[in-house]
């Protein structure tokens, strides 16, 4: 993938399977976005090919998204924007977000982290398959991380969706998360969240004290196949999350 | 009341009516200069249509669409700043346009008619202009109303939903060519973007939806058409400058007016 002359990702082999939680990580630059352009169509790779299952909708939460304040929008009126919908399934998506709460209040007023929820909500609204979430981590703090991921976690399971994370940093998503990709212009290392904090290659980008933070226990209970797939070991309980 | 004041009020309202929503967009999207930009091409396209012997509206509407699609052609570059590239064209193709028309010997043209509007010589065939393109721009408009309000909050987040992101931009774009053909004739194009904004500005603190906020706009304009209208008759001062005067005093009114919420 080239950008202004410049190779900005170059040899990356991504998957993200039905109800499987993949996470990029990477320093600032290292490519993670223009990667998450390209799955979600806004990019054309100059090299390579982007696959989707035919049919798949995909359903994206930005980082952030500021609107201007001249527009006057409801968070419900801003939900009704992206397709055709009804009242009941923006209620319905407002309750699975847990931002009931925000409805009619103008949407340049709501906090950063009812902000991520009001577009999680929005992304919810498509019915998708695969959720893209680029650094959902970015503007709230440690507790409402948490309340996100768990959120996300509980979504993944109910609707079987699969999803795309983008986090600048690995220990936030590690206990969610099924497979990681560490990425710094090219996949450095890739694989379970534990196999990548033990990689020396993260220790090289991330430095020694991401060993200390990335304090998680992961029964290992299956194999990788050598593009990262996962595939499934004989025996054990799954017991990711 | 004699015809030709009837003209001008039809006109003024009919405008005033379309700009009323096409403004709240021109706010929402900040394309305030964009809009002053296409408005300063179109004396080239009045100087075009009299070259071509057409309708000086076909010739504005030409250059409109011609300079929004250069437009976009040249902020895909982003060698340059947006507002730079703008500034370069806004004023290249009003000199360019007073170049055509000087070149035009054998014609005289009102040039302070088209600068700064002349609301009182409004004809039927201009008011069959003004309505027929208001219809079919505000139609248009209804049309992609949605659309267009999520273009307007986010490109990407709009392109991932699989909107036609550049071709609503473009429809856009040549909804404001039709306005600004249409309200030549009655501020002249120096002032058009006033008409398209400063209604919107003025309506924003009252407004809870997009729609009550493009409404309002729309009242307020036609309140400014009145007035303006109304002082021009009085005190016998040029139309269109005092339309725009009239729409100012609104705004500031709005400012201080405590708003309900």
């Amino acid at each position: 993938m080239r950008l202004g002359g410049r190779v900005i990702l170059d040899h990356v082999d991504l998957q993200v399977h039905p109800g499987e939680v993949v996470t990029l990580i990477g320093p600032n630059g290292a490519g993670k976005t223009t990667l998450v352009r390209a799955v979600l169509g806004l990019v054309r790779p100059s090299h390579g090919e982007v696959r989707r299952r035919p049919g798949l909708r995909i359903g994206y939460m930005p980082q952030r998204l500021t609107v201007d304040a001249t527009l006057p929008l409801t968070v419900r009126r801003f939900l009704a924007l992206w397709r055709p919908t009804t009242a009941a399934r923006i209620e319905a998506a407002l309750a699975e977000a847990g931002v009931t709460h925000v409805a009619d209040s103008p949407v340049q007023s709501v906090s950063g982290g009812e902000m991520q929820r009001v577009l999680l909500a929005r992304a919810l609204l498509g019915d998708p398959d695969l959720l893209v979430l680029d650094e959902p981590d970015q503007a709230v703090d440690v507790h409402g991380q948490a309340e996100l991921f768990s959120r996300i976690e509980a979504l993944r399971r109910s609707r079987g969706c699969g999803v795309l994370l983008v986090s600048h940093d690995l220990h936030t998503v590690m206990a969610r998360t099924d497979r990681v990709l560490c990425l710094n212009r090219h996949v450095c290392c890739h694989g379970s969240p534990e196999d990548v904090s033990r990689h020396p290659e993260y220790h090289a980008l991330f430095g020694r004290h991401a060993a200390d933070l990335a304090v998680y226990v992961h029964r290992h209970d299956h194999a990788h196949a050598g593009d990262g797939t996962v595939v499934p070991g004989e025996g054990g309980d799954c017991c990711h999350g | 009341m004699d015809d030709f004041i009837l003209r001008a009020l039809a006109a003024g309202c009919g405008i005033a009516l379309l700009a009323g929503p096409l403004g709240s967009f021109v706010v929402w999207r900040r394309m305030a200069y964009f809009g002053d930009t296409l408005a300063h091409s179109a004396l080239l396209g009045v100087a075009l249509g009299f070259i071509l012997g057409t309708n000086p509206m076909v010739g504005v509407i030409g250059v409109c669409v011609a300079l929004a699609l250069a437009l976009v052609g040249l902020q895909r570059h982003r060698a340059l700043a947006s507002d730079t590239v703008l500034g370069i064209l806004s004023h290249s193709s009003l000199s360019l346009g007073l170049v055509a028309l000087a070149f035009l010997e054998t014609l005289r043209v009102d040039l302070v008619a088209y600068l700064f509007g002349d609301i009182l010589s409004v004809t039927p065939t201009d008011l069959a202009w003004i309505y027929g393109g208001g219809a079919v721009a505000l139609a248009g408009l209804i049309l992609l109303w949605r659309r267009l309000l999520a273009v307007t909050v986010d490109e990407d987040l709009a392109r991932v939903e699989g909107m036609p992101v550049e071709a609503l931009r473009l429809a856009f774009m040549l909804l404001i060519a039709l306005v600004i053909a249409a309200a030549m004739k009655i501020v002249g194009i120096l002032l058009i973007t006033s008409l398209l904004i400063i209604p919107a500005a003025a309506a924003r603190r009252f407004a809870r939806t997009p729609e009550i906020m493009a409404v309002l706009a729309s009242v307020i304009g036609m309140a400014a058409v009145l007035g303006g209208l109304f002082a021009s008759m009085t005190w016998d001062l040029p139309g269109g400058p005092s339309v725009v005067v009239a729409a100012a005093a609104l705004f500031m009114l709005s400012a201080v007016v405590p708003a309900r919420n």
